[in-house]
Formats: C-alpha cells, structure tokens, sequence
C-alpha cells in the first residue's frame, strides 16, 4: 500500500518533476559548464577554463552593473515595501468604499509592464512631464530624471512605487490577521498609535516583512525589462542609459548573451548572480534572526 | 476588531481614571473625516498616471508639448488611436498575445492542479521534500537557467516560434502549485476518504471532487497565468523574429523604437494594450485579490 501511494504521488507530481529535470536542473548543470567555455552559438563551445570568470573581475561594465543591482536592491527595495506597507495600514482602517481604494492601489500593478514604462518616460520627461510639473508647483528642484545620471536610479525606483500593488496585499491581509484584542488591550493600557504600530502590528507580521523582502529582493536581482526599456534607444538597442547609469545586471547579462553572443561569459554572469542572489538571502535571514516573531514558537 | 472602540470606551483604564473621550461625535466625525481625506490622497496619487496617459492619448500633437504640461485640452481627437492603428497591426497583436495567454492558462491550470493535487490530497513518503525543492526553484533567476535553454531550442530549430513560450507551461509552476496546494489543503479529507471507499479513483476524486471545489482557487490562477503571459517581454524580446508572431508587448516596443516621440499614440497604444487586462482585473478582482493574500506570490 505504501509503495502504491509513493507511486501514486509521483506519477500526479510528474508534471513538474520532468519540467524540473528538463527547464532547470539540466539548464543549471549546462550554464554551469557554459560558463567555462567561448561559445558564440555558431561554432562548438571551447573550453578555456577559468577565463570567463577572470575577465569578469576586469570588466569595468560587469561592476558597473553589479553596482547598478546592489543600489537598486538596497535602496529600492526598502522604499518600495514601505511605501506598500503605509498604502495597507491605510487600506486597512475602517471606513465603508473601502474596496474602492484597494482597487484603485492595485490597478497599476495589472497595466502591462512595457505600456508602464513607457507611461514613466512620458510622465519624466524632463520638459513636458508631469512629475516635474508637480515638483515646480511644490517649488522643489526638477531634475532631468532619465538624461541625468545620478537621477536615472531613483527615477526607476519612483516607478516601483506606482505597482507595489502585490506587497500591498500580502501586507494587508497580513493586518487583518493581527488579533483585534492586543490592540484592546494596548489601548486600555493607554498606548498610542505609534506605539500599537511599533510593538504590536510589526512583531506580529515580521514573518510576512521578512518573506516580502527576499522575494523583492531577489526580484530586484533580475530585474530587466524595465531598464532596458526607460534605456532604450533603437530596437534591439538598450544603451543602458546614461554613462551606463541603467546597465543593471540583468541588462548586461543580456547584451553579453543575446546581442553579443558571447554566451559562456554571460552564463559565467548567471552563476555570480545565483551566488548573489544566495548569499544575500542568507544574510537576510542571518540579520533578520532575532527580529523576526513567529507566533507558533 | 470591530468592538474595540466601544470596549475602549467602555471600560476603566487600570488606574480607575475613564479613558479621555473627546467630544464623541464630533471627535469621531472628525477621525472619519481624516482616514477619507488620506484614502482619497492616496487615490489620487495612483489614479494620476492613468489621467495623464488617457488625457495624452486625446489631445493633438501640437498641445501634448504645452508647457506648463496640463491634463485638459481644447481640442479632443481620436487621432493618436488612429495613427496607433495605422502604424501596427493591432488586431494581429492581439489575436497573438490572447492566443499565447489562452494557451498559457489551460497548461497551467491541469498541470499546476494535478501536482498541487499530489503535494496536498495524497499521503506518500518524499512529497514534503517534493514541496521544499518547489518552494526553493522560486529562488532560482531565470537568468541562470535561460541561455542553455534558448540554446536548446535553438539546437532543435524551435526558436522564432510559439513553442519555447508555451511548452514550459505544460509543466507546471512553482507559485501555482503552491498556492493550489494551499486551497486543496482546506478541502475536508473525509469527502475524499468516503470516495475512495465507494472505490473512486484519484484521478476522479481530482477531477470530479476536488477541481469543482477549487474553483475559486482555480479562477485566481487562471487571472494571473493570463496576466503574466500577456504582459511577458523578455520571452517573446528572445524567441520571436517575425513581425507577424509580435505580441502586444513586443508590438508596442518596436513601435516606440520607430515613433519615440510621438507621445500621443504611443500612449494611445498603451492604453489599447492595458484596456484588456484591466477589464479583466475588475471582473475578477476578488478572487485574484485572495489569491495573492494566499501565498504572499508576486
């Protein structure tokens, strides 16, 4: 009976178990052999050992993409999930119509990616865009955005903000979740809004923040349609904006692999992110150790 | 939750002072008052971009470039749609991306059921390491994965077709099976026990059992299959070279790539391509709202 279940079990799961071998593991086993090789597509790969990965550690592109990412991770990601956390906090307070502005906040995030971009470009333009409309009448600086290079990253992660729909709603039915009696009980003892805020709601949905973030996190790693469209200058040409300020790592995989054909060099790329995206998960869950409240424990 | 105002109210602080009540009514129509006031900022901060695109997409070329930019205009025209129609083949792209998005959902729907089927309704010993090694691959960058598989396709002549973008979903995906796995888990095992015992087997205690009962599990998955095919650029920006198998991302692309600046109908087009998925979103909000909320899925 048992050795008819496992049977069972496997032959329903198979579906997935063969894409597995054949979409990922197989693939993963051949970039990792790519990477020791030239190969152009044209010809049969050549084996040169290390020397993909030694002419990474050389390539001025290589780390500015890899800085590109980091920035990207590091200052978008927090932002981003901020922004989604404070838009459920203010979807979650009781008023009626309520389902009309949770729908409104996550409309953006069902516009296609490429119309949003191009949206964004318009909306940017350093003389007829609205953003700068807006930043004038609030009598703030109005910077080129997309033409300027140290303004090219926070153009992008502005963009994030607009479809942070997603995060919202796992942060919001992670509120709904939160016991409506510690807050009772908080507020008879005569704490306030902040402090509800502080030592009560993100405890309680720390598990749901720390999931949240790896998974921006990692998504941010890959992140590629969106440079190389707000970069883009001809068909199949993103320039990676300017002075390369929008080569994110993606972008540059991309260009070795697909337009360059260098692909033994942009699968030696593939494998530095793998170990990126790797070590910058178990950091996370490293720092987040004691923060991090499970309820269950 | 819902009490805790009044409880609030009600009871006797620890030190025996009563909680300070303002003023109750005008104190409560004001605390009204103030969350609509941030609800309706927050609104006006997300719907504004849409303004902007529609508005765009209305007005004649010679007003798009008025400075200060402005929402209004003194001459509407459906021009821009008109020059977007002209200048691609809409209907074409359409067609395309709804036939890739069509094929996208059944593959997903029977594949990703029937795995979630055997991760949460069949008892048997490694499906829990099954789970795991699922949940990880979520982990994995497509980037690590998507040059020796563009190499095999192209080994095998497949490239510049359908077939690389729509073959995968026969198998299967991490995120749907997980979040299927999580509703099947909901669905009573003592409904499944007394069909085994009048001798159903499992693959009709799925199909006739377990699928009918997920449907709303089942309509969420199809909502995201069908978005995430329609809006795909990197798949479609590798496998496809023929401007007649172009998808609506892909179509607008190459249009901005000969029409840059003609802000006017590339927001027209842009509006053309969110329309549909936009209509679709509010039909089927609800379930596609839980479905998110189900797996934290992105």
């Amino acid at each position: 009976m048992a050795h008819r279940s496992v049977y069972r079990g496997l032959l329903f799961a198979s579906p997935w178990i063969v894409g597995f071998l054949v979409f990922q593991l197989v693939p993963i086993i051949a970039s990792a052999y790519y990477s020791f090789t030239n190969f152009n597509l044209f010809q049969d790969p050549q084996f040169v050992g290390l020397h993909n990965y030694q002419r990474l550690t050389s390539d001025d592109l290589f780390w500015k993409s890899l800085f590109n990412t980091v920035y990207l991770t590091v200052f978008g990601v927090p932002i981003s999930l901020t922004a989604a956390l404070i838009a459920a906090l203010a979807l979650n307070m009781r008023v009626r119509g309520q389902w009309f502005f949770r729908t409104v906040v996550f409309l953006p995030t069902v516009v296609p990616v490429v119309a949003a971009t191009y949206i964004w470009r318009w909306l940017l333009n350093g003389q007829y865009g609205f953003v700068n409309e807006a930043l004038a009448a609030a009598h703030l600086g109005q910077p080129l955005w997309l033409d300027d290079p140290p303004w090219t990253k926070p153009a992008l992660i502005l963009m994030s903000l607009w479809v942070t729909g997603s995060a919202m709603i796992v942060f919001l039915a992670a509120l709904q979740d939160v016991p409506g009696i510690y807050y009772e009980a908080a507020t008879i003892d005569g704490a306030g809004l902040w402090a509800k805020f502080r030592h009560i709601t993100i405890p309680l949905i720390s598990p749901v923040i720390l999931f949240e973030t790896i998974i921006a996190g990692i998504f941010t790693l890959q992140y590629f349609t969106q440079a190389y469209l707000l970069s883009q200058t001809r068909f199949n040409a993103a320039s990676g904006g300017p002075e390369n300020s929008l080569l994110v790592y993606g972008l540059y995989l991309f260009q070795q692999g697909f337009v360059n054909l260098n692909m033994g060099y942009a699968s030696a790329m593939a494998w530095v992110l793998l170990f990126v995206a790797l070590a910058g998960t178990l950091l996370l869950l490293r720092l987040s150790r004691n923060r991090v409240f499970y309820a269950g424990e | 939750m819902r009490a805790s105002d009044a409880v609030a109210v009600e009871i006797r602080s620890p030190n025996g002072i009563l909680p300070k009540v303002e003023h109750p009514t005008l104190g409560r129509a004001s605390a009204l008052a103030a969350r609509y006031l941030v609800l309706f900022g927050i609104a006006a901060l997300y719907l504004f971009p849409f303004a902007v695109v529609v508005s765009t997409s209305l007005k004649p070329a010679t007003e798009i470039f008025s400075l200060p930019p402005r929402l209004g205009s003194d001459h509407w025209t459906f021009d821009n749609y008109k020059a977007a129609f002209d200048a691609m083949p809409f209907w074409r792209y359409l067609f395309n991306t709804g036939f890739i998005s069509t094929v996208t959902v059944i593959g997903q729907l029977f594949s990703s059921s029937i795995v979630a089927y055997s991760l949460a309704k069949i008892r048997w010993r490694g499906r829990d390491a099954l789970l795991i090694l699922i949940v990880a691959t979520m982990m994995l960058p497509p980037q690590v994965t998507m040059i020796p598989v563009y190499i095999a396709w192209n080994r095998i002549g497949l490239t510049g077709t359908y077939l690389p973008l729509l073959v995968p979903q026969f198998f299967g995906n991490a995120f749907f099976i997980f979040m299927l796995r999580q509703f099947f888990r909901g669905i009573p095992e003592e409904l499944l026990d007394s069909a085994r015992l009048d001798g159903a087997s499992e693959l009709r205690i799925y199909w006739s059992i377990v699928l009918p009962l997920a449907r709303p599990a089942l309509v969420a998955l199809a909502i995201f299959a069908f978005m995430w095919a329609w809006t795909d650029f990197l798949l479609p920006l590798i496998y496809i070279n023929d401007p007649q198998q172009y998808t609506l991302s892909i179509g607008l692309y190459s249009f901005f790539s000969e029409h840059g600046v003609a802000w006017g109908a590339l927001m027209a087009a842009a509006t053309l391509m969110s329309a549909p998925l936009i209509v679709v979103f509010l039909f089927g909000q609800r379930q596609f709202l839980q479905g998110i909320a189900f797996t934290g899925i992105k």
